[in-house]
């Protein structure tokens, strides 16, 4: 088995002929063989593949005798990288990583943070409820795209419309409240980036009330859909004992019957005082994994109005820890170019107060140490449990930061899904695994 | 716990850098150990683990609870022992691994890579933390995969980017970088960036090389 790709040299140097793994080999050995199996090379780039995936296939006819996933091509160092910036700028990388679910790496990143610094109970209640809400909000984006695109995939294009029309929404929440639409950073270390903006929570009620009304669209549409469950019921099998051997959480998991849900079995953000229920079905197929997805939207939408009700009542109240030497300023205006500086924070550093100038400078170029230690911070994700593993030295960059990541583990169940089902049925389970390749790869 | 005692948020020493990258100079971490009682749910951990595999006090070098968190550090050659142990223990039942997180501490001699696995136990609702060191010049641990299939890729990863090798593991190659790689790229010793940058004759170094980052 070669190891080594060639090479070749060349005025700028060497230059690798990439052919990936043990590929030479193994076309080798299939000209050896006198069956008929067909290796087929399906990605990176493949409308269906649900990202820059890639899959390598055997086949026998068009029944496919082995499955491996090729990851990599979106590894962008997040990890190394934030290793040399301050631990609140971390925040900005981590949010690049499942770009369907932003505001969950952030979240699962500052509850590390803030469990490292041990100011875990200080965090602000209004916080902790916009967090909240806007984790809920993005669970809602997230799922929409994860049903949209599984339904282009496997060729039903309406739904796609609908679903991305009502991503387009939250999306919109997004940019009224952070400024930005994807990628906000904006959940931070010992709080948000700063306070929801006058007529939100108004905005925030009326596009629920929306939501409630055109998610029916997308139900009339695919639920009892016959030619929609002959491509799902019964296909990408994965059962309980398949899921926990391989450490699959989320719709998955769920559909295997398994009520596990992180905002239940390990309350964070304080998810247990809001009144919601945990999506289950039995059926460990893509069917099930879909029903999952649609219910709980509805969750999340009962969630988002107990948020607005308790925000409602939080109205005034700080969003940043209050110890000045933490708390990253979160005074910032929203522009007709996006987020940026307060014009009243810059007077008060500027013109009033000299010490309030000096913790700017300090938090903004140096940052704020992390007493030496190490957590592990768990979030319940739309794709299941994103975990993140943080080690301190006492400084002020982290000394390690490592996502588990729920696409990348959750990745690893295509070959027990696919593996003796037919090669269409294969983009039906990768899509419900619903896998974002930012964040397998990060 | 922690011997590195805060000295104040802003605790820069040295060169007074505020250029932002003033932390870069890393110090060993020493976590220490923690006696019992634990805490919590740890304590029974402990003691069932501890009933159901004699050779506990040979194969748990330490135990720390920090930050209501529990890690059992465990000797490399017991780690298969120990974790099989866990996972069907009907009182322990830690049935999911989460993976492996390598972390590199290039100043602790003779145990400079770390493997850490978070297990978590879904009948009882519990986390507790495996960690296992090795020598940076005999990178070698027992693979889990056996024990968890879902430690497939994540052991390929902590191979990919820390070089740790697992022995056992049904296909060790990488799995992130492309596979004639040289280097581990998270490892300590290998720079942000890695590579240089050729532009038509131009270099440019790797961004951890740059003056302002030193």
């Amino acid at each position: 088995m070669t190891t080594e790709a060639s090479s070749r040299e060349t005025t700028e140097g060497r230059v690798y002929s990439v052919t990936g793994g043990d590929w030479d080999s193994l076309v080798t050995e299939i000209g050896q063989t006198k069956e008929e199996r067909v290796v087929i090379n399906m990605g990176p780039q493949h409308p269906s593949t649900h990202g820059v995936l890639r899959l390598i296939l055997e086949l026998e006819g068009e029944t496919v005798t082995e499955a491996r996933a090729g990851i990599g091509y979106l590894h962008t160092g997040i990890e190394k990288n934030t290793e040399y910036r301050t631990w609140t700028q971390g925040v900005t990388f981590v949010t690049r990583m499942d770009y369907l679910a932003p505001l969950f790496n952030e979240a699962a990143y500052c509850l590390g943070v803030e469990k490292l610094l041990g100011i875990t109970n200080d965090v602000p209640e209004r916080a902790t409820v916009i967090r909240v809400m806007m984790m809920e909000l993005n669970r809602i984006s997230s799922h929409m795209v994860a049903l949209g695109t599984g339904a282009l995939e496997l060729g039903a294009l309406s739904p796609m419309i609908f679903a991305f029309r009502e991503r387009e929404k939250v999306l919109d929440l997004f940019e009224m409240i952070s400024g930005l639409r994807m990628n906000m950073a904006y959940i931070r270390p010992g709080g948000v980036a700063q306070d929801i903006p006058l007529g939100a929570v108004a905005k925030i009620r009326e596009t629920v009330k929306e939501l409630r009304h055109n998610f029916k669209d997308n139900e009339k549409l695919l639920v009892g859909n016959s030619i929609w469950m002959k491509r799902t019921q019964g296909i990408g099998y994965l059962d309980l004992a398949g899921c926990i051997t391989l450490g699959v959480t989320g719709p998955v998991l769920r559909s295997a019957g398994m009520p596990w849900d992180l905002r239940k079995t390990e309350p964070y953000c304080g998810y247990e005082n809001y009144d919601f229920d945990v999506i289950t079905t039995d059926t460990c197929d893509v069917y099930g994994r879909f029903l999952i997805r649609m219910q709980e939207l509805e969750q999340s939408l009962r969630i988002i109005e107990q948020a607005c009700d308790k925000l409602g009542k939080l109205a005034g109240a700080p969003v940043m820890v209050a110890d000045k030497k933490i708390a990253w300023p979160a005074q910032l205006s929203v522009g007709g170019d996006g987020m940026g500086n307060s014009l009243n924070h810059i007077r008060e550093i500027m013109g009033e107060s000299m010490e309030a100038l000096i913790h700017h400078f300090k938090l903004v170029t140096e940052g704020f140490s992390v007493p030496a230690g190490q957590v592990y911070a768990t979030v319940e994700s739309p794709r299941g449990e994103t975990g993140v593993h943080l080690v301190s030295d006492g400084g002020t960059h982290p000394y390690r930061v490592h996502f588990r990541e729920p696409s990348f583990n959750n990745l690893q169940s295509t070959a027990a899904m696919s593996e003796g089902g037919m090669i269409a049925d294969i983009i039906g389970a990768v899509a419900s695994i619903d896998p974002v390749m930012g964040g397998v790869d990060r | 716990m922690s011997d590195s005692a805060q000295k104040g948020s802003f605790g820069v020493s040295g060169t007074g850098d505020t250029s932002g990258f003033g932390g870069l100079v890393r110090t060993a971490i020493d976590t220490g150990s923690t006696e019992r009682p634990y805490g919590g749910y740890f304590d029974g951990v402990a003691d069932d683990l501890e009933r159901a595999y004699p050779e506990f006090s040979d194969a748990i070098e330490r135990v720390v609870v920090d930050r209501g968190e529990l890690t059992l550090h465990v000797k490399r050659e017991r780690l298969v022992d120990v974790a099989r142990i866990l996972r069907d223990t009907e009182s322990l039942r830690f049935e999911v691994c989460l993976g492996v997180s390598g972390v590199h501490y290039p100043d602790q001699v003779g145990r400079e890579l770390h493997a850490v696995y978070p297990l978590l136990s879904m009948t009882h609702n519990r986390r507790i933390r495996l960690e296992v060191s090795v020598p940076d010049s005999d990178p070698h641990l027992p693979s889990l995969v056996e024990l968890w299939a879902g430690n497939n890729w994540h052991e390929r990863e902590a191979f990919d980017m820390f070089g740790i090798i697992f022995d056992g593991h049904p296909g060790l190659t990488r799995i992130l970088m492309p596979d004639d790689w040289p280097g581990h790229p998270q490892r300590k010793d290998y720079p942000l960036g890695g590579i240089a940058i050729e532009y038509k004759g131009a270099t440019v170094p790797a961004p951890s090389e740059r003056r302002s980052y030193k």
